[in-house]
């Protein structure tokens, strides 16, 4: 693996790859365990938890600020991953990749420092009808502050974007489009390279929620030409804690701090404060250097496997999910987005999902109940939610024909 | 039956049951039993918190005895809401309040449940001691 001499042939042998995952030699209530909620958060290879060991073994030391051996050893391996960052997503410059918590904390930091910039009385923001709370509420808090409104982008009955509505929300009063790539409640690819090239048209920047995208399909930033991108470590093999803001420097460059603090400064005084350059300036006080060495691991783990290798055998496990799926008696698809990845979301009969989720448990399959963190969604569908089942690259088709068995069984006890 | 009395009997009916898929089939059994709440009753003001279904609890207070009547929309909650329902309805308030709910670990039912769902359950234990302290209380005025 360390050698990445072991490219597209690991897929090829899946017992592999799961002998490389701990946890998934587990079982629960003595079953073994069979582990499709991947959207919430995937597990994490023993690449990502021995780096993490390691680092803390061998290592540990506060970063950019020390004189001694260990604060350069763990500085260089801190910013040796932000240059791995930078060509995981083929961006222009090492200071355009700014770690954050999450994308949670990513969209809040370009919401807020983004708003006070170019936000102004009267303008809106356009983030679409099938977002994560993470992509609507910080947008929500914003326009509150500056005085401005979001545009909501509708959705078609099979859960894809109405592009036509889209493009009749923009004109000079927009001064943002968020939306993500895709959605982790309907596993929807978004048409993101047309809602970029109709954003630009109007030069609107485009912020894209990438992380439901950037485990499961290559991501170029410059060839999408995105003007900001957000993602988590924890979705993609790597650690919680850890998450990527991408920014055009024009962008970044031009907006005000987030959060004040150590790191961020270039000198103080009572009286006025200089900030540091990029990245620095938007990573006040002691980043997490941990799990900033743990996403290292996971992008080599992931391009090790190859992320088109990923997409090909995540295209067909999904195919075969939702095949299987069908032949469930009452189960009927939320969301039947054009292109998919990663999710598919659904109900059977009237039965609860979360009377379905706790029988599959039981039977030691993890998936995920309820609204997805995307009530306004479940709004429109008019359900209380529904049963995901996310899929990541350890998973396979036995465990796809478990699930199912699974959910016959719930179907029947449910009655 | 006293409170205790309902209590062991649900416990030893666990108690006959194997593994705990069975113990699931006779929760959502009970589910199943339990008559639908009148939809004029699922008000708002009826919803207990903290529940990832919805749990509607009602209590009627008449000739000294607290009542309760309750639903979900979903089953195995509507299950487990009947087996509290079961334990508690039917009593004077003062019975209910000092009543010691001690049934749900015996059978196991805490360690098993996911957390939400145990969450709800213990959300739902509270409010219907909240019925019974509140008119106990009045009461003794």
């Amino acid at each position: 693996m360390e050698n990445g001499t072991a490219h597209t042939p690991l897929l090829k042998n899946i017992a592999q790859v799961r002998q490389l995952f701990p946890i998934l030699q587990s079982s629960v209530y003595g079953k073994p365990l069979v582990y499709f909620d991947n959207g919430a958060t995937t597990q994490k290879p023993l690449q990502v938890i021995e780096a993490m060991d390691t680092y803390y073994r061998e290592t540990n030391s506060n970063v950019h600020r020390g004189v001694h051996y260990l604060s350069g050893k763990a500085t260089d391996a801190f910013e040796a991953v932000r240059k791995k960052v930078q060509r995981f997503l083929n961006a222009a410059q090492e200071h355009e990749i700014i770690y954050t918590s999450g994308t949670t904390a990513a969209i809040n930091l370009v919401a807020s420092s983004f708003g006070k910039k170019y936000v102004l009385p009267g303008d809106n923001i356009i983030i679409s009808s099938i977002e994560h709370h993470a992509n609507i509420v910080p947008w929500q808090m914003m326009a509150e502050e500056r005085g401005a409104s979001l545009k909501i982008i509708p959705m078609l009955p099979n859960g894809d974007l109405d592009m036509a509505a889209y493009e009749s929300y923009l004109d000079d009063k927009v001064k943002l489009v968020a939306v993500n790539y895709v959605s982790n409640a309907l596993g929807t690819v978004n048409p993101i390279e047309k809602i970029i090239e109709l954003a630009h048209r109007n030069e609107i920047p485009v912020l894209i929620d990438a992380a439901q995208a950037v485990q499961h399909m290559p991501v170029d930033v410059q060839q999408l030409d995105v003007d900001f991108l957000v993602f988590s470590g924890h979705k993609m093999y790597g650690p919680t804690g850890i998450g990527v803001l991408y920014g055009k420097e024009k962008y970044l460059d031009a907006m005000p701090p987030f959060m004040g603090g150590g790191e961020m400064i270039q000198t103080v005084t009572f009286e006025k404060t200089t900030y540091q350059k990029l990245p620095f300036k938007f990573e006040a006080g002691t980043p997490a250097i941990a799990e900033v060495i743990g996403l290292g691991a996971a992008i080599d783990f992931i391009e090790s496997v190859g992320i088109e290798a990923i997409n090909r055998y995540e295209t067909e496990l999904l195919a075969y999910l939702i095949e299987a799926l069908k032949s469930i008696p009452g189960l009927r698809f939320v969301g039947e987005p054009e292109k998919r990845a990663g999710v598919v979301s659904f109900l059977i009969g009237q039965h609860h999902p979360f009377d379905v989720g706790e029988i599959l448990d039981k039977q030691g399959i993890a998936v995920r109940t309820g609204h997805h963190c995307a009530e306004p969604l479940m709004r429109i569908f008019n359900v209380p939610g529904t049963v995901r089942a996310s899929v990541a690259l350890y998973n396979t088709k036995e465990e796809v024909d478990v699930l199912v068995r699974g959910l016959r069984r719930a179907a029947d006890m449910l009655g | 039956m006293t409170i205790n009395e309902i209590q062991d009997e649900i416990i030893s009916e666990f108690e006959m049951l194997g593994e705990w898929m069975d113990k699931y089939e006779y929760i959502i059994q009970l589910g199943k039993e339990l008559p639908s709440m009148d939809e004029s009753l699922k008000t708002d003001d009826r919803l207990i918190k903290g529940c990832q279904s919805r749990v509607w609890l009602h209590a009627d207070y008449s000739d000294g005895l607290l009542k309760f009547t309750a639903d979900s929309d979903a089953l195995i909650t509507k299950g487990l809401v009947a087996l509290l329902v079961r334990v508690l309805s039917g009593h004077t308030p003062q019975q209910i309040a000092e009543a010691e709910i001690y049934f749900i670990e015996k059978i196991g039912l805490q360690n098993h449940l996911s957390p939400t769902r145990a969450n709800g359950l213990l959300s739902m234990l509270k409010q219907m001691k909240l019925y019974a302290v509140a008119l106990a209380a009045q009461n003794k005025l």
